[in-house]
């Protein structure tokens, strides 16, 4: 066994439509230890998303081996990979997927819900760390219409840290946001790496992947490039250098 | 996932939709309301005809002559001569099952006090009559056994009798008055009865000593009927066995004979009076079960909304870590709970409604624990099978599809 959180090794999926195969991953590999953060990127149909649903323990793979923090996701039955994502993963999703007329955080608590072992008292403890951690220790009481699209992502990523997941995995994160905005929640993910969190990103734009340490690159189900990043940009020098008028636009 | 993090989970999203949890349960709070008020007008009305009809005596047993053929000619049963004392004496010493025998003749005529007079009938009976039909003595006492032998003029008079006769309020106790001009003393008062379920005044009655109406007034020997009370309710049919077979042997009838008197019991009457009501409560019932239905359907069409609204929040729960499980048991909660809260508030709703009604039109209303306990059973169990098909099409989404649907 070794310490790396994610271990795939010829990942294949493929999906039947009507009679043709259609072959959306074929064959990938790669590592990801503790600490990382990588940005998988890719056009799409580059099969990114069906990568992230394999991450996420969401789909599974037609052929090759995944293991996450050592478990092999491929022989889960449904309950356990439910259980799997409830204990071990953080997801952020571009459209925040936060629960309409319910407090950030309720909505914060709602993965320790799906775990019995957490009493009531630890999942408030927990929300309320999670969401101080985030900077939104002002708003708990607030409801997804009452915050802006940034805070609002800001929960969703304190939900996704509530359940101490070995690591967060963003489906194109800063998708919906405006460049600023982006900058931060970027920031907010460069600190919680610092802190020691492991983080997948997925996403499209070159700007954001030049703010990770490594970026994965997909093409047509196959990996085309796989390289560290040397010099990991800062989004709080970003934040600081943005154009002026940038805000009044 | 523990039960309580369910219910909570299912609490919040019904607090997040706190009208529509409550217009689909309007639909559940009617159709129990109208089940239990339904129910409550259909049993009010069968205790009230009960009542009335045991007020008459529910032991009560009645033998009479059955018209006969006699020589090819059908005679009218009123005037056969059959019953005599002697069957009288058979029914007491023959029937254990029996309590009380009172023979009965009955005159019309004009009874007369003072300047007062009124059109009514004189029952010739013995002390025993009071118990069998539930009179009761007011004022003064019953004739005694010496009045009966001795054929003595004395009577008791009913209610209508009293204010016809004695409009301003003197005591009739030790009154002479007359009927068909032979003076009788009045020695007690009976209570009032009320009408009987047919409109009958059951107290335009006068008693008097049977022995006294057949030789003084009518001039017969026989008795136009007798009147017999079961020792309780279940025994009646075997009172009336041995009535027969009593009745039989005295009248010296061969086995190939038919009865020369027929029996009519007080619960045959009160039996049919209650499969006519027990109708009228099912039927009623019945089409308060159908808004109750359409309660139920309401629910089941809510939570289709309800899981397609929410799809994308299924898929996040999903994602999350809910499983399949989770996910069927938090709608399958949701509409229990619902179901359960329109039960809860129908049955009030019920209760007011019934009494609303039973003040206001004046109907007999009666609430049984049973109708309560079978519309709220029904009402859960409308929940769970009007739940349990939305909240398994949650539960089968894929979680993939489910949190990219727009």
């Amino acid at each position: 066994m070794n310490d790396s959180i994610i271990h795939i090794e010829n990942l294949q999926r493929n999906f039947n439509v009507g009679s043709e195969v259609v072959r959306a991953l074929k064959g990938v590999s790669f590592n990801v230890n503790e600490g990382e953060f990588l940005t998988i990127m890719g056009a799409s149909g580059s099969g990114k998303t069906t990568l992230l649903n394999i991450l996420g323990c969401l789909d599974k793979p037609t052929d090759g081996s995944y293991l996450l923090d050592n478990t092999p996701v491929s022989s889960l039955t449904k309950n356990e990979l439910a259980r799997l994502r409830n204990t071990k993963i953080g997801f952020v999703f571009q459209s925040f997927n936060l629960l309409a007329r319910t407090t950030a955080l309720e909505n914060t608590e709602l993965p320790l819900l799906y775990n019995s072992t957490i009493s009531a008292k630890e999942r408030k403890k927990r929300a309320i760390a999670a969401l101080e951690a985030v900077g939104l220790a002002d708003r708990m009481d607030h409801t997804p219409n009452q915050l802006s699209g940034g805070q609002q992502q800001r929960v969703a990523i304190a939900r996704a840290l509530v359940n101490h997941p070995v690591m967060i995995l963003a489906d194109e994160a800063t998708g919906n946001l405006d460049t600023k905005t982006s900058y931060e929640i970027m920031n907010l993910f460069q600190n919680l790496n610092k802190q020691g969190t492991t983080i997948v990103f997925v996403t499209h734009e070159q700007d954001i992947a030049s703010l990770s340490k490594r970026t994965i690159t997909l093409r047509d189900g196959i990996i085309i490039s796989d390289k560290k990043i040397e010099d990991q940009k800062s989004a709080a020098w970003f934040l600081e250098n943005l154009p002026v008028n940038d805000e009044n636009i | 996932m523990n039960i309580s993090n369910l219910l909570k989970i299912a609490l919040m999203a019904m607090a997040r939709n706190k009208t529509r949890t409550f217009l689909t349960m309007l639909g559940i709070i009617i159709g129990v309301a109208s089940v239990i008020v339904m129910l409550a007008i259909g049993q009010g009305s069968k205790k009230s005809i009960q009542s009335q009809l045991s007020s008459m005596g529910t032991n009560m047993i009645f033998v009479r002559p059955y018209s006969d053929m006699r020589d090819g000619v059908r005679m009218d049963a009123s005037s056969m001569q059959i019953l005599k004392m002697k069957d009288v004496n058979a029914i007491k010493n023959e029937c254990p099952h029996v309590s009380a025998v009172s023979p009965q003749v009955s005159s019309g005529g004009q009874v007369v006090f003072g300047s007062k007079n009124w059109p009514t009938s004189m029952q010739g009976v013995s002390d025993e009559y009071l118990s069998i039909r539930k009179f009761s003595v007011k004022d003064g006492r019953i004739f005694n056994e010496k009045e009966i032998t001795t054929s003595a003029k004395v009577c008791l008079i009913g209610q209508t009798i009293v204010e016809n006769l004695f409009p301003n309020g003197d005591s009739p106790i030790g009154k002479i008055i007359r009927f068909n001009k032979i003076p009788f003393r009045v020695i007690g008062v009976l209570d009032e009865k009320g009408e009987n379920s047919f409109g009958q005044d059951q107290d335009d009655i006068i008693i008097a000593p049977y022995t006294t109406v057949q030789k003084r007034i009518m001039a017969i020997t026989w008795f136009q009927s007798i009147f017999v009370s079961a020792i309780d309710e279940n025994s009646s049919s075997l009172a009336q066995d041995e009535m027969v077979q009593a009745l039989r042997k005295s009248h010296n009838l061969k086995d190939s004979d038919e009865d020369d008197f027929e029996l009519r019991s007080q619960s045959e009457l009160i039996n049919t009076f209650s499969s006519v009501t027990d109708m009228l409560t099912i039927l009623l019932a019945a089409i308060a079960s159908i808004s109750l239905l359409v309660g139920g359907i309401g629910i089941m069409n809510i939570m289709f909304v309800s899981v397609t609204e929410r799809t994308r929040e299924i898929g996040l729960r999903m994602a999350i870590g809910g499983r399949e499980i989770d996910i069927m048991s938090q709608f399958l909660i949701e509409s229990v709970m619902i179901s359960v809260a329109g039960g809860l508030l129908g049955v009030m709703f019920g209760f007011l409604v019934s009494f609303v009604v039973s003040t206001l039109v004046g109907w007999p209303i009666l609430i049984t624990s049973i109708s309560i306990i079978l519309s709220f059973l029904v009402c859960v169990l409308t929940g769970v099978f009007f739940g349990w098909y939305p909240a398994r099409k949650a539960s089968y989404l894929d979680p993939i599809e489910a949190l990219r649907y727009e």
